[in-house]
């Protein structure tokens, strides 16, 4: 890459924390955000949901006139300016750019008036006259772009549940580029808000589920039974390197490599082959060896298949090699859709400093076909030093992704 | 329905829409958007409120009806009967 990018701020909120000094503490104890909620026509079911304060850095008026997926973007979006020191008002903000990735958008608002529509006697009449700004494919970065006056570029990545990621990706590349200086980039996610997609993974027969709702969501555990929908969001602060130490700023790492690729081959079913060539092309883009890699964070949704298929991807890569442990994120805070690879990204930055490694957790026994080498089960581990992080994202329609962040 | 009545509906109605915004001084006399940080989506929004809660009809030709607090009311109250 011909400019050296880092990450100078990172704004989160999650089932289990709304920053990520609360997040990295969850992580490391194994606590799940995991609760039974109550959705629409199907009862209660296991969803991960955050509480951030809506209005800490909105007005209720454009809550009301906006989106969860924006309210979420938007307090990232400032908790990340806030962390990396930037006073927007000293800043140009036409160099500023606010790229999110997204899973879907439009579900929410759509269902709702549906709703409404039933219960006024189908009069479209009383339609909401916010629902196309709502439902515009562009909204949560939009909103940030309204709520801060940035007069950059914006706009979503429409790239399923690997988003996160790949709004990460979308900002770095706009910064190369040379369109913007600075980018919020990251993904966020509302989707425990609708019906329809806790629906859809019910008929799949992938909603997770378990007596104790702390556990529903149990990747590459032998019983694990699905996922559990939940809702997030990650905004990264990013500028070059040379931008971050004039003016000192802290830096959580940089990032060295990015992939990303399509299957080809299935609507829903990940494809083992093709995951495997997207993190070689990220190590091949960072020019590292698989064993430079300390941390693998897996996308490992809790999906019977789909587990399966990744670990047999970054097995051919990774198994046996000594410095490389493999961890996953979905066990403490469920499916973050959008916001998964962002989020769970930033879970993983803080063992530049500390060496540790958060556990991937609710693992009652890990299914012998997810078996592999040095995964982090149930408990964190020590090391003694952590440099390298990969961090996979994927999606349906088989979209790949994945990010490597050194430690600067 | 009274003129303090429907004066109240109007009320209600502008919280929701501008719920940061303070009511209670308001000049009825005077332009709600000169008091209130409303734009033209707030006043649509206004008009789409009668509409759903009071099936009061506004016509696009008589939103400037609705420019200040008395004028609400002098326009509303008949649709109110």
């Amino acid at each position: 890459m011909n400019k050296r990018i880092v990450i100078t701020g990172v704004g989160l909120t999650s089932p289990i924390g709304n920053n990520l000094e609360e997040m990295r503490k969850n992580l490391l104890e194994g606590k799940s955000g995991i609760t039974l909620e109550d959705i629409r026509y199907m009862g209660k079911r296991p969803a991960g949901l955050c509480d951030f304060d809506e209005y800490k850095y909105q007005k209720k008026k454009t809550r009301r006139r906006g989106t969860r997926a924006g309210s979420i973007a938007i307090y990232c979006a400032n908790e990340a300016l806030e962390d990396a020191k930037i006073d927007l008002s000293s800043v140009d903000k036409s160099k500023v750019g606010v790229f999110l990735g997204l899973t879907e958008h439009g579900n929410v608002e759509t269902e709702e008036e549906i709703f409404q529509l039933h219960e006024n006697n189908l009069d479209y009449n009383l339609w909401s006259i916010h629902h196309n700004p709502r439902t515009v494919a562009n909204s949560p970065a939009g909103e940030v772009t309204l709520n801060l006056g940035i007069t950059g570029p914006h706009f979503t990545v429409g790239s399923a549940c690997a988003g996160g990621n790949m709004g990460l990706i979308q900002g770095v590349q706009q910064i190369l580029l040379g369109e913007v200086e600075t980018a919020l980039c990251g993904g966020v996610s509302e989707s425990p808000q609708t019906f329809g997609i806790f629906a859809a993974f019910n008929s799949q027969g992938a909603l997770g589920s378990h007596d104790d709702v702390t556990k529903a969501s149990r990747p590459l555990c032998k019983t694990r039974n699905g996922i559990a929908i939940s809702e997030g969001g990650c905004v990264y602060h990013i500028e070059t390197l040379e931008s971050a130490e004039k003016r000192n700023a802290k830096i959580y790492g940089e990032i060295v490599g990015y992939a990303y690729n399509s299957d080809a081959s299935d609507f829903v079913l990940p494809n083992t082959q093709r995951q495997t060539q997207c993190m070689l092309k990220a190590l091949d883009r960072a020019q590292l060896k698989p064993n430079d890699i300390n941390i693998v964070n897996l996308h490992a949704t809790g999906t019977v298949m789909g587990d399966i298929n990744e670990v047999q991807a970054v097995k051919e890569i990774f198994d046996n090699h000594e410095n490389t442990y493999v961890n996953f994120t979905k066990g403490h805070i469920g499916h973050s859709m959008g916001a998964a690879g962002a989020l769970e990204l930033a879970g993983n930055l803080p063992s530049f400093e500390d060496g540790m490694i958060h556990p991937g957790i609710n693992v009652e026994e890990v299914d012998p076909e997810c078996s592999m080498s040095n995964l982090v089960i149930n408990t964190a581990k020590e090391t003694n030093t952590v440099d390298y992080i990969l961090n996979n994202s994927f999606g349906m329609l088989g979209i790949n992704s994945s990010v490597i962040i050194k430690k600067v | 329905m009274s003129n303090v009545d429907v004066k109240q509906i109007v009320l209600d109605i502008i919280a929701d829409v501008a719920p940061d915004e303070e009511l209670d001084g308001l000049n009825a006399g005077e332009s709600l958007r000169d008091q209130l940080d409303l734009d033209s989506m707030d006043f649509l929004d206004i008009v789409m409120e009668l509409r759903k809660r009071h099936k009061v009809e506004v016509p696009s030709e008589d939103y400037p009806r609705l420019a200040t607090l008395d004028s609400c009311v002098e326009y509303l109250t008949p649709k109110f009967a």
